[in-house]
């Protein structure tokens, strides 16, 4: 038997011992290689998931495992992608590429290495030296995404990553996304408000519920990668999209 | 760049107008010198007089600059502990506010009493008038950092040495500039002020605020009037000096100090 890539087990997180729970009852195992995304209405505990994989929040009851460790252990196999780019101001794009592998004390030499070919990876060698308040929003995106693959992590947790970008911007992020995970193949645990941008990138949906959250629907998503540009255009990918739609508008009703 | 150059010559041209109503008051009304002397009468004492300000000057420019310093360095250092400790900045942090509303002038007499008049008290006077912009804002820039930035930096295993290094020192220092740039006035006019009330008449200690008081009692109304000119030259010297290094510390990549350039 394989160890799953996560495992939530019976999860249950209250913010305050009395307080109402934000998420109940959740048991989720997700296998590696898997491209899971969690959409659901506000409030319903999504970005809480997130937290409770990168052991930035623990559970109030149930138990949290990544790679068969506990998030906390797990820490080194993970990168987190926030809904902002995040990046540092004062460095150069460069530098806020190498700004993981530098808190992991890798040496100087091979920090240079990975971060140049980071930066190749994405396309972003040309500003280098350029500091993030002179990028675009999906330039910014993209170097938070390379920082994110400097310690080659198994497990990407993604906040809404793209969020605050523009459509067209967004679903070239996406294909950008997927083309990188061709070649680096890490599990994804993805939270997006866009039904489309789920279906696009996920091999399986997960609809949760709010009040408290919990799991409504699990979707299997079953169109061929690699994705492309025109998979957007295909007969399957429309009805998916309708189809997830349609029981996410049901969750919100309850 | 023509634009500029119609600017500059209009601002002179501003100047050279006031001397000269400045001038015509004194005709018309027939002012005796004593109460104010003309522009020419003090451009001839600043050069005749100029050892003495230039002493003057650099006396004063010590104060303001230790005094700042020691603002600087000693308000870092209470700001970080305040950063640290959210408990201490509740309970201390009134008492900053407390520092900045105290009469520093009705203060100095103790500071006198503890310290001696002369260039200690003098310091003094100025450390206290700088200390609490600065703690205030260097401890407001270390606490607003982002939290999805100090939990990436958890993600990483960061240790609290490399989360302050690495984040909240370098967030804080377009605030700590804001302190700075505050301090840096405050610490000319403390100065000057603090040697109204606690400068010492011992040879080679009399800063600008004292060659004032001497200037007034002799009625050398031209010399009061250089002085002042040398202390407004300081305050100026003191806020460009600052606005310097702010530029060069934070121009590449903060907003705030990046003006006129594209991009």
């Amino acid at each position: 038997m394989t160890v799953p890539e996560v495992l939530f087990r019976n999860v249950t997180k209250r913010f305050a011992p009395a307080a109402p729970p934000v998420l109940e009852g959740i048991h989720l195992s997700i296998e590696r290689g898997e491209f899971v995304t969690i959409i659901g209405p506000s409030g319903c505990g999504k970005s809480t998931l997130l937290k409770l994989a990168a052991g930035l929040s623990t559970c109030s009851d149930g138990e949290v495992s990544v790679n068969g460790m506990t998030p906390f252990n797990a820490r080194q196999l993970v990168s987190f992608v926030f809904q902002d780019a995040t990046l540092l101001p004062w460095r150069t794009v460069e530098a806020n590429v190498a700004l993981a592998l530098e808190l992991d004390g890798r040496t100087r030499a091979y920090t240079a290495s990975t971060t140049k070919s980071l930066l190749d990876l994405v396309a972003l060698s040309h500003v280098a030296q350029h500091y993030p308040r002179q990028l675009s929003g999906g330039m910014k995106m993209r170097v938070s995404i390379a920082r994110a693959l400097a310690t080659r992590p198994r497990l990407l947790l993604m906040d809404e990553p793209f969020a605050a970008l523009d459509e067209i911007t967004r679903d070239r992020m996406n294909e950008e996304l997927l083309r990188l995970r061709e070649e680096q193949d890490w599990t994804v645990l993805f939270v997006t408000h866009s039904v489309a941008e789920a279906v696009f990138l996920s091999s399986r949906i997960i609809i949760l519920a709010p009040h408290p959250g919990r799991i409504a629907h699990d979707i299997a998503i079953d169109l061929r990668y690699p994705r492309t540009a025109e998979t957007r255009e295909s007969q399957a990918f429309d009805d998916l999209v309708n189809r997830t739609s349609r029981l996410l508008r049901e969750t919100h009703r309850q | 760049m023509k634009k500029r150059l119609i600017f500059i010559a209009n601002s002179l041209l501003v100047f050279l107008f006031m001397l000269l109503l400045w001038q015509c008051i004194i005709w018309i009304f027939s002012v005796p010198k004593y109460m104010l002397p003309t522009p020419l009468m003090v451009a001839e004492s600043t050069l005749t007089r100029l050892p003495d300000i230039t002493s003057a000057l650099l006396i004063t420019a010590g104060e303001a600059a230790v005094g700042l310093i020691a603002g600087i360095v000693i308000g870092i250092l209470i700001a970080l502990i305040f950063a640290r400790s959210p408990w201490v900045r509740r309970l201390l942090f009134p008492y900053t506010i407390l520092l900045q509303t105290v009469p520093i002038m009705a203060v100095t007499p103790l500071i006198i009493m503890w310290v001696g008049p002369g260039i200690g008290a003098v310091t003094l006077v100025v450390f206290i008038f700088c200390v609490a912009s600065i703690i205030a804002n260097t401890t407001q820039g270390l606490i607003s950092v982002d939290e999805s930035l100090v939990q990436l930096f958890l993600m990483h295993n960061a240790t609290p040495a490399q989360i302050l290094r690495k984040l909240r020192l370098p967030h804080s220092l377009p605030y700590l500039f804001v302190g700075i740039r505050i301090s840096s006035g405050l610490a000319v006019i403390g100065a000057i002020t603090g040697e109204l009330f606690a400068g010492s008449s011992r040879v080679g200690q009399g800063g600008l605020g004292y060659s004032i008081l001497y200037a007034m009692a002799q009625l050398q109304t031209d010399y009061l009037f250089a002085l002042v000119l040398a202390a407004t030259a300081l305050g100026f010297a003191f806020f460009f000096t600052v606005m310097f290094f702010e530029w060069l510390m934070l121009h590449k990549w903060h907003e705030s100090a990046a003006i006129g350039r594209d991009s």
